[in-house]
């Protein structure tokens, strides 16, 4: 059984600001760490292995050379490969052009079984490229993966959960899983992989091994969606401080409440 | 479209330490005396509109353009269960009938399901001009797979300008695999929309963790898709239905899928603060358990959920689920009133995302004021008796 994960590599903060009087965005790009919601893909995927027999994780990330050290921390934690997928023509790509990137390198690797994602990512939040990159490879996915219950022989049987239901669907291999964090406790890297992995060399996959290497379908070129703008939020970034007298201050929140509607 | 293009040069070391500098993704990479971009730009521009003179210039480069007066039409999902519409349906209706003030296209709502009736009936009572049934025993359940291809099916035959879902659990499992299939752009969760008049599609949410706003835009790709966050907008009054129903004929349409349904079950409601809209939190400035009875009318007015901080769980006053931190739950709602909690950074980071937060706390040092957007200084035992008068006046 082959199974791949995805996972990325985030800034370590979300805080990010816009400058207010140069309109720049200012961010802690040094910092970065893998995103916390793979840290339960590859807990999920390395509990399917542990029940299925003859089973390899390849861990996958797209990003900059750096991004390697993700995929460090995945071979600690328990992967048995990791393949970098990284170009220049991969710059300003959206979820259509970054889920579509992935699926050329899933199907790259020819023999996968599962693809494991996590729900999304904290930087872009959006939680849309594991089913996208799933409609890539015109195979199902479930979402919201809490619990992995069964592995049989063409299938597995997970449960989800959605706003405000559960559910227990089988689906069948090839497929992909997007999980939920929290589903189970992730493992740590361990030091004794650390020494195993030690001389191990992180495969780097470009847009020329890519079946498709037709540059207009990457990056800024193969995007739909364009950021026009971005700004900063209407609610005050300066905390309004609201003092007086226990009336005065209490007339005043019953205000608020009523202009935003709560009341 | 287009890329980057570095005049090297002009690229020296100060050079490169100020492009490094500007650059908020790290995506300079200087290598040999070469300075190159490397995969984590994200095309922000910010290099070439406020780096050094001559260095970085973006290439606009031209790629063929479509007949945007070829798509018509904002198409809502109805997202259904056991042939219940979701609200967030027709609050999307409300917004769609905004933005077409501006495009003159008409509001359209897509219906997938097995007893789709109701349903249809309903969405007219909001106003849009045609509804398009695909009804179906196979489409009882949702499945993900089955209802991708409705929605294609449907987007080829009628060419709509923009389809809009609910950013439920399911819409953004759903609209991911609809955009991929038509190979187009969709943005997730918008917590606002804006059209032009050509017919884009301004599509804003928050980015990089909700510091900061996007506003979005598909140029040159239909339709355009978003997600829209439940409760962002209003649905319209309802009124005398006008619209068309159009059942469309679905046997031709493939409804194999991979996916087997084996079990659902509902979630109890209402339970699960990380879910709440509304809290009203409390914190140790409550001397005693009794005095939380302070809070109950404010609690009832507001709808709102009751939460706390850690040492209310350690007087055995809550239920551990009630906790909001790092060691109990985080929230993010769209109010929350903390009142008398001093803001250790445990529970700041377990609740900081919320959208509107408002404190009520004697110290005017305390901690969470600064991340709070209304800090009222003021003692609870003073400020809620008050604020009871006030909201009992009203009803």
């Amino acid at each position: 059984m082959n199974i791949v994960t995805c996972i990325k590599q985030v800034p370590a903060s979300s805080k990010v600001d816009v400058d207010p009087i140069t309109g720049v965005l200012i961010r802690d790009g040094n910092n970065v760490k893998m995103n916390p919601y793979d840290l339960y893909a590859l807990e999920a995927s390395f509990r399917i292995k542990e029940q299925a027999k003859d089973c390899q994780i390849k861990a996958v990330t797209m990003g900059p050379v750096s991004a390697k050290k993700v995929l460090e921390e995945a071979l600690y934690m328990g992967c048995d490969e990791a393949v970098l997928v990284s170009d220049r023509k991969f710059a300003g790509a959206d979820v259509l052009a970054t889920a579509y990137t992935l699926s050329q390198l899933i199907r790259y690797f020819k023999d996968y079984d599962v693809v494991v994602c996590g729900k999304q990512t904290t930087d872009g939040d959006t939680a849309q490229v594991g089913p996208e990159i799933a409609e890539f490879l015109g195979i199902p996915h479930v979402p919201y993966v809490v619990e992995v219950i069964e592995i049989k022989q063409k299938s597995i049987i997970v449960k989800s959960a959605y706003d405000e239901y559960d559910e227990i669907t089988e689906v069948s291999f090839p497929c992909l899983l997007t999980i939920e964090k929290g589903s189970h406790v992730p493992r740590l890297p361990s030091y004794k992989r650390r020494v195993l992995f030690q001389d191990y060399r992180i495969k780097t996959i470009t847009i020329k091994e890519l079946q498709d290497n037709d540059p207009l379908n990457y990056g800024l070129n193969g995007s739909p969606t364009q950021v026009e703008e971005i700004f900063p939020p209407n609610k005050r970034a300066n905390s309004i401080f609201i003092k007086g007298t226990k009336s005065e201050v209490a007339s005043q929140l019953f205000k608020i409440l009523k202009e935003q509607k709560y009341i | 479209m287009g890329y980057i293009r570095i005049n090297q040069e002009n690229v020296n070391k100060e050079v490169v330490e100020k492009l490094q500098k500007l650059c908020p993704f790290n995506a300079f990479d200087y290598v040999d005396q070469y300075l190159s971009i490397n995969a984590a730009c994200k095309m922000c521009k910010l290099c070439a509109k406020n780096g050094p003179t001559d260095v970085c210039e973006f290439v606009e480069e031209t790629r063929p353009q479509i007949d945007k007066t070829l798509f018509q039409g904002i198409t809502i999902y109805i997202q259904q269960r056991n042939n219940l519409a979701h609200p967030v349906a027709w609050e999307l209706i409300g917004k769609a009938k905004e933005l077409t003030q501006i495009t003159k296209e008409p509001v359209y709502a897509l219906v997938i399901g097995d007893a789709v009736e109701d349903i249809v009936q309903e969405a007219l009572t909001y106003g849009v001009n045609k509804v398009f049934a695909y009804q179906d025993d196979s489409y009882a359940e949702f499945n993900v797979e089955r209802y991708t291809n409705v929605v294609e099916v449907f987007f080829q035959k009628y060419k709509v300008n923009s389809i809009l879902f609910g950013g439920t659990t399911q819409g953004r499992s759903f609209a991911p695999r609809v955009a991929a299939r038509l190979k187009t752009g969709l943005t997730a969760d918008c917590t606002m929309l804006d059209i032009k008049p050509n017919g884009d599609l301004l599509q804003i949410r928050p980015a990089f963790g909700g510091n900061i706003m996007a506003k979005i835009h598909t140029p040159n790709h239909r339709p355009q898709l978003a997600t829209i966050r439940y409760k962002m907008f209003n649905a319209p009054i309802r009124c005398e239905p006008f619209g068309r129903v159009v059942y469309e004929d679905c046997s031709k349409i493939d409804k194999h899928s991979e996916i087997t349904l084996m079990k659902t079950k509902n979630k109890p409601q209402g339970k699960d603060i990380s879910e709440a809209e509304i809290i009203v939190a409390v914190g140790r400035a409550f001397k005693k358990q009794k005095d939380l009875d302070l809070i109950k009318l404010l609690v009832e007015r507001l709808g709102a959920q009751v939460a706390c901080t850690r040492p209310l769980i350690e007087n055995g006053w809550f239920d551990p689920r009630k906790q909001i931190g790092l060691s109990g739950r985080t929230v993010k709602p769209k109010l929350i009133i903390n009142l008398g909690i001093s803001g250790a950074i445990q529970y700041v980071e377990g609740m900081k995302e919320s959208e509107l937060i408002i404190s009520v706390n004697s110290d005017i040092h305390n901690k969470l004021f600064q991340i709070s957007h209304y800090a009222i200084v003021g003692d609870i035992y003073e400020v809620i008796p008050k604020l009871n008068q006030l909201l009992s006046q009203i009803l």
